[in-house]
This record gives C-alpha cells, structure tokens and sequence, in this order.
C-alpha cells in the first residue's frame, strides 16, 4: 500500500495553488492599502490646501480673519527652532555616539547607556513636552520661549541622531584609526581629523532625520504652551513663538467654527511636508552621495 | 630612483627636528587629551539625565497629586469630572479611551502591516521591494498631526456620511487613522524577522512541494514569530503614546464607555487638555496631569522592555 | 616572475644586502628585546622574545600565521595596546630607552617609527592632504613646508612622477599598488628612523609587490626596516636578517644568508623548505 495516493495529491495541489495566487493578491492589495490612503491623504490636503497658497500667505501675519492670514511668523518659528534643535543635538548627538563607540569601556556603563537610549525613544513625544514645561519653562523659568520648545525638542530627538552617529562612526574602518595612530597621533586628533570627516556623511543624514522629526512634532509644544494668536514675528531664540503643525492644530481644532480654517490648515501642511520633503531628499542625496566610499 | 638621492641632502629638510621644536605646544594637546575624555562621559550623561528628569519630575509631582487624592481612587474611579465642584479623578474613563483607540488602530495595523511584511520579505520581486519600501516609510513620515487633520476633517465625515449616529468626535475615526499611521512600523519591523529566516528553511519546504503560501504561514512567520511579536507590542506602544490624532478627533468627553461612536479622551488627550487650559499650578488639576503623564510613561515602558524581552528571550537561533 | 614562486635567490641582490660586506663598521641596534611576554587575555601570544634590530638594515620576521610575528612588530611601536586586555612583561629599548614603561609617551615613541599596514588604508582625503597629515598632527603648519615635506615624501616613496600633477585628487582613485606607496609616503612625510612594515605586499599584485620591494632597497639606506612577511622569498630577496617566529617564541634569528641556506633549527629548515605552514 502506498502512503500517499498521487492523484489524491494532484487535486488537492490546484486548490493550494490557487489559494497562493489568491492571497497573494491579497497581500498585495494589503501593501498597497497604505499606500493608496498616503495618495487620498495628499491629493485631498492639495485640492483643500493649494489653491490659498500665495505671498500674501507665506509672508502674512496670523489674523483671525481666514482671508488675511499668513504663516510668515510660524515658518519663522519653525526657523528658529531649527536653530536650536542643529547645534544642540549635534553637540549632544555626536558626542554621546563617540563617546559610547570610542572612549567608554565596554561594560556596564556603557550598555546602561545604551539600554537608556533605546527606552529614551520609545517615550511618546508629549512627556518629553511635561518635562519641557517643567524644567525649561517654569524651573528655569524661560517662560514659552524658542529656547525652551527648541531645548525640549532636541532631547526628544537625541536617542535618533545618537543612534545614526554610532552607525557612522563604528562604520569607519579600523585601519584608518591605526594609520592615524601609527602616524603617532593622539587620540583625539584621531577621531578629530580621521573618524569624524569620515562619518560625516551618516552623521549628516542622522541630522537632518532627527530634524524632520522636531519640525513635524506637535504634542510637546501643546504642554510647553504656545499662543493660538501670536501676531509678531519671532526675531530670535529668545523670543515667544509658534510653528507650522501648531498652526495647523490650531486651525484645524476651530475648522468647526470657522469652515475657511480647514483651508489654511490644509495649505499650512502643504508648507510643511514641502519642507519636509526638500529635507529628506537632502538626506537621501547625501547618503547616496557618499556611500561605500572606503 | 635618481630623485631618491634628495634625501641625502643633508640640508634639506629636518622634518624631526621641526617636529621636536613644535613639541612644546604639545602640553596643550596633553591637556586637551585629558579633558576631552571628561567632556564626552559629561555629554553621554544627558541622555541619562534627562531619564532622571522624566522619572523626578512626575514622580515628585505624581506624589503630590496623591496626597490630595488617594491612589485607589484614581486607578479604580469610572468618573474623571476634574472641573466640577466635587471634582473627581477617575483615571479609568481615560484608560478605556487609550486602551479602545489602541485596539482600533491595531485591528487596522496589524492584519495590513503583517499582510504588507508577507509580500514584501516572501513575494515581491527584488525590484518591487525596493520600489514599495521607501514609499511605505514615506506614510511614517509624515507628521501625526497632519494624520489628525485627516481623521477630523475628511475621515470622520465619511464614516457619519455612512453611520449617521456617529458623533463628530468620536474614537473610531482617529483609532482608523492611527492604525495607518502605525502600518509602517509593524510592516517594517516584521518584514526584518522575517528575512532574517534563512533560505535553506524556505528551500526545504519548497523542494517537498509546498506553495510560497504554505511556507510562509508554516515556516517562516513561526520562525520569525518573536519578532513579529515584538513589532505588535510596539506598535501598540507607539498608539497608547500618540497624542495629536486622539486630541484632535475625539474630542475631550471624559465617558467611560465602549461605544466607540461616541467621543472618548485617551490619557494623552488629557495631558494636552489641562496644560493647554488654565490649571494654575498647585491646583489638584494641574497636578493629575503628572498623576496621567506618569501612568502613560509606565504603560508605554512596560511595553517597550516587554517588545526588547520577547525579541531577545524568544529569538530562534537559525 | 620565477624568483616569487620558486625559493631562488637573486644572486646580485643576495650580495649587497650581505651586511658581512661592511663588517668593518660594527652596527649599532635600534632595538633590543630581552624577554618579552604578551598575553592576549590569557593567550601567550609571544614568549621569552630575545631580538636585537641593526640600524640601517632589513629585518624580515617570518613564520606561520598565528606565530606572533604581526603582535611583535605591533608591540614594537606598542600599537598592540589598541587590543584590550593585553598585558606585557619584560622589555624593549628603542635607542637605549626602555618604551613599554607605562611613563613612556606613545606618541613619542610613534612620531620615530613609521609604520605600513597589510592592507593600504590611505585616509578618505587626497593625496597631498595624506602626506601632509603626520606633520600637520605634529605642529607643522607652514605651507611652504608642507609643500616642500609632500614633494620630498612622494620622491622618497618614488611614486611622485605618477601623482604630481593629481595632488589634489583623492587617494582612492590610485591603484592599490600606488595606495601602498602613498602610505609609505605617508610614513616619511615624518622622517621616522623605523619603519615598521606588517605584510606590505599581501594585498598586491606581482608587479606592485616588485615595486614596493625595490622600493624598501632604496629606503635601507636612510630607514631601519623591519618587515614581516609569509612570503619566503620576500624575505630572502629583500632583506639583511630573519627571524622565524613559531608559536611566539624565535626559533631562530641570523643573516638572512645563513637562515635559508644552512639553518642551525630544524624547525627552520621544515619551515623554509615548505614542510609546513
């Protein structure tokens, strides 16, 4: 007698195969399911949104008034706190990276760090906002300032560039270290003029990653406080400000109120994914730019 | 090998001497290499501040809050009515609107981001892979707060135009968009489990004969199980914390209820509603916002080491 | 290309590395090993090393991989160090001065011996900027030095005919053979009086490996050499005296002469002869 009956096997294999074919159609249809509410989410902000793009908006002042509004001092904003956010998180960034890859001793110390940076990223974004508020806005007491919303922003964004400055550094071939060291170099002349130039690249897009993040985040900025209505310009890191997804929160919180507002806000976020798409396309040529160069 | 002869010129260059004579200066590159060492640990240590900061700041504060409520009042009380005049801070009504919008975004994002992770690791051709990829984490890219927008004022419209009963705001319609905006995430994480399953277990059940689909659903995703599961536990992680969408969509009805017509407050939403209100500082009010901040920090913790636990402790060793 | 494959010695170039040729003038050491240890973690990588190196001279240190001959050159400028958990005892003096003393600054020690690595690994900078870089490092920063020291550099590695007009241009845009010599370069740019050179030729080709070869002849004049290599005949065409290495300990160490063609070891002469390794 035989195990098993090959015609048996033969009828049952059209019905597998056709099961293949059909959920993988399915899955296909799943993978395109994002995609497709991506198009509907951009296609609806644009017809919503476009048509109330001009100078008058992007250079205007805030008003009540749908028709006279203008996101000039939210772009400045936004502005602003790209000034904070860079040097402090690259400061910051880059130098936990090297210190974790290349001066701590490999231990405990080293991997608490790590293990504390990986929790750092998973807290959601507006308790970062409650520890902004606490410390930089009351404690410290710079009142809802760029500094302060550019202070929380960079913490909240430090655990992505870390990470991204370890990947660059530890990418760095060891034989270069050593030429450098062979050359009797110091250390830090070492990672100054050998390890740093070199993970520029990966360190860069890291960057600019971490930055679309600030740009985009809304939650802390809510808890810090910012004013609905704030018609002057911000002239500088120490002035009160707003930033375009306020804005667009804002705008969208009173669209039941006022119709027109859904409009601004749509235009609004056309404004930023626009920046945020110029930002990324930097990062990406970037990496394509320098990669595999050793 | 002429030239070579240059450097027996005697007068030429003393590139050693010169090196020698510049070695004075070197006390300062001495105290540099002393101090850099100190200035980096310094550095290294914020992010572990800025933990410390965290945990001082809704500890200290979450302390006060229960001197002026008792703790099983607030883990156990059905009604959070902090404005009136017997206020109440029963922190479950928010809980159930966390937990809700959750479940909602995960029923949206888990069957589509595994289905998604399915294609791309067992189906799709090289090409195809890296066409889709980048266009996915475009969808993870873009800002919650524009997803917020989306629920508001273009989803939640569609769904009364179907569903009349439901509320303008309601939980429903930002818990669907979430789940989208969490699509990527599972989608990518599981992905990597599962091309991180060698061939040869693919191959071997190929050559008896089993379709790709077989393989994938015996083979490859119980392989790969610890890290799809472990991109669930964030996924779910990264809802309980998303803020913008909730806030906007579901407006601020602090109902304990499972209608998800209705309008519900998750604890994000609250944390946004009473520091963006005027809770003077001092005021019970102000200080149950750190009472919620803390119990959100906890549940989004806990969920974050149990997703390192279960990539870790149930990895497969191939 | 006979002399690569097969162990047959250039009877010119065996004749003027004799060092017997000037036994007239006595030779002074660079370096002397008495009793060197290492320890790699709890591997004894070297053992009870007794080595002096001649001024002046091409040392070649040969043996089977894992014998320790690329752990005793790198203890020879201590970059050994960069491994953790290495411990050391014994000593070496560089020059009368002994340079595994904790109080002994490395960078010292670095800024007079050279180094040249299996692999060429100029820096992701041009080629100028790769030359300039060890003077830079040190404190020279007058343009019309550097310009002068890179001339001299290249010159001294004989590739500067081949780059002078590309100064400016990467080094990664070199063949892997020029790379090589833009790193020998790169170590005269500080006129070291040691060279230390681990395989330099594992990563070439024939005809890179005979230019660099030719090229570590003409260095002998002005450079102590020390080179390790696995390739036999290298050592035999190339330099002065040979040390084998086997299982960190020197079998033996004499005139290259005397190494290949009458052996005091057995070991050696398996080694040599191919029987093993």
């Amino acid at each position: 007698m035989k195990y098993v009956d090959a015609a048996q096997v033969q009828k049952k294999m059209n019905g597998r195969i056709l099961k293949n074919n059909i959920l993988k159609t399915l899955f296909l249809a799943a993978t395109l399911f994002g995609l497709v509410i991506l198009a509907i989410l951009i296609i609806r902000v644009l017809l919503q949104g476009a048509s109330w793009i001009n100078l008058d908006f992007l250079t205007g002042k805030l008003s009540t008034s749908a028709d006279r509004a203008g996101i000039m001092g939210a772009i400045l904003g936004t502005f602003w706190l790209m000034v904070v956010v860079i040097p402090v998180t690259l400061f910051l960034g880059v130098g936990t990276a090297i210190y974790l890859e290349l001066y701590a001793r490999k231990g405990k110390f080293q991997s608490f760090v790590q293990t504390n940076i990986a929790n750092l990223a998973g807290v959601p974004s507006i308790v970062y906002g409650i520890l902004g508020m606490t410390l930089f806005v009351r404690a410290l007491d710079f009142g809802n300032i760029v500094l302060a919303g550019g202070l929380t922003m960079s913490l909240l964004v430090l655990p992505i560039i870390i990470v991204a400055a370890q990947e660059a550094v530890r990418a760095v071939p060891q034989d270069l270290s050593a030429a450098s060291y062979g050359m009797g170099a110091t250390k830090w002349q070492t990672v100054k003029n050998i390890i740093l130039p070199a993970a520029l690249p990966g360190i860069l897009t890291g960057s600019i990653l971490s930055l679309s993040r600030a740009i985009g985040e809304t939650a802390p900025l809510v808890v810090i406080g910012i004013p609905a209505l704030l018609i002057p310009f911000p002239g500088g890191i120490m002035d009160k400000f707003t930033v375009l997804p306020m804005q667009i929160y804002y705008w969208t919180l009173d669209s039941s109120l006022v119709a027109e507002y859904a409009n601004l806000a749509a235009a609004t976020i056309i404004v930023l994914l626009v920046l945020l798409f110029l930002l990324n396309a930097t990062a990406i040529i970037i990496r394509n730019k320098f990669q595999k160069r050793y | 090998m002429a030239s070579n002869s240059k450097i027996d010129d005697q007068d030429d260059l003393k590139i050693q001497e010169m090196i020698a004579q510049k070695k004075n200066g070197r006390n300062l590159s001495r105290f540099t290499e002393r101090i850099i060492p100190v200035l980096l640990f310094l550095i290294a240590s914020v992010s572990i501040l800025t933990t410390i900061g965290i945990i001082y700041t809704l500890l200290t504060e979450t302390i006060e809050f229960f001197k002026r409520v008792p703790i099983a009042d607030f883990f156990t009380g059905t009604i959070l009515k902090p404005l009136s005049q017997n206020p109440e801070f029963g922190v479950l009504p928010l809980i159930n609107g966390t937990i809700i919008s959750s479940v909602i975004a995960m029923l949206v994002a888990g069957p589509i981001g595994i289905m998604t992770a399915v294609y791309l690791s067992e189906y799709a051709s090289d090409r195809i892979r890296r066409t889709l990829k980048p266009l996915l984490e475009i969808l993870a890219g873009i800002p919650t707060i524009v997803y917020g927008f989306f629920a508001f004022t273009f989803v939640t419209p569609i769904i009364r135009e179907i569903f009349p009963t439901v509320e303008a705001t309601n939980i429903l319609s930002p818990g669907l968009v979430m789940g989208v905006m969490i699509i990527p995430m599972i989608a990518s994480l599981s992905e990597d489990a599962m091309t991180s399953v060698p061939n040869s277990m693919r191959e071997g059940a190929l050559a008896l004969g089993a379709t790709k689909l077989e393989v994938a659903f015996r083979v490859v995703i119980p392989a790969a199980l610890s890290g799809i599961i472990a991109s669930f536990v964030l996924g779910v992680s990264r809802a309980i914390g998303e803020t913008m969408i909730v806030t906007i969509a579901s407006g601020s009805s602090k109902n304990f209820t499972f209608d998800i017509t209705q309008s519900m407050q998750t604890m994000t939403a609250y944390i946004v509603e009473v520091s963006g209100g005027e809770a003077p500082a001092g005021s019970t009010i102000y200080y149950s916002l750190y009472a919620v901040a803390f119990t959100l920090f906890i549940f989004t913790l806990l969920m974050n080491l149990l997703a390192r636990y279960v990539s870790r402790k149930f990895r497969e060793e191939y | 290309m006979s002399t690569l494959t097969k162990p047959k010695f250039d009877e010119e170039l065996t004749i003027s590395n004799d060092p017997r040729n000037n036994k007239d003038t006595p030779k002074t050491t660079v370096y002397d090993t008495k009793d060197l240890n290492l320890w790699y973690g709890d591997t004894h990588a070297l053992k009870d090393i007794n080595l002096s190196i001649y001024e002046k001279e091409v040392t070649a240190i040969i043996g089977p991989s894992g014998c320790g001959k690329s752990t005793y050159l790198k203890t020879l400028n201590r970059m050994v160090e960069l491994v953790p958990s290495v411990r050391t005892s014994g000593m070496i003096t560089y020059k009368g001065k002994s340079i595994l003393d904790k109080s002994f600054k490395v960078e010292d020690l670095r800024t007079k011996v050279g180094m040249v690595f299996q692999k060429p690994n100029p820096f992701p900078k041009s080629i100028y900027d790769n030359i300039a870089y060890g003077p830079k490092i040190h404190g020279i920063r007058n343009k019309k030095t550097l310009d002068e020291i890179v001339e001299k550099s290249l010159r001294g590695a004989s590739i500067w005919d081949e780059v002078k007009d590309r100064l400016k241009e990467n080094a990664y845009g070199l063949s892997g053979g020029q790379q090589q010599r833009i790193c020998i370069a790169r170590c005269l740019a500080i006129e070291p009086d040691v060279i230390l050179m681990d395989e330099p030729t594992s990563a070439l080709d024939p005809k890179s490996t005979l230019r660099v070869e030719e090229l570590i002849h003409e260095l002998k004049k002005e450079y102590s050499i020390i080179i390790v290599t696995h390739n036999m005949q290298q050592a035999a065409r190339i330099s002065d005296r040979t040390a084998f290495f086997l299982n960190g300990e020197v079998i033996e160490f004499d005139e290259t002469d005397k190494i290949f063609t009458t052996p005091t070891d057995s070991r050696t002469e398996d080694y040599i002869s191919g029987r093993f390794g």
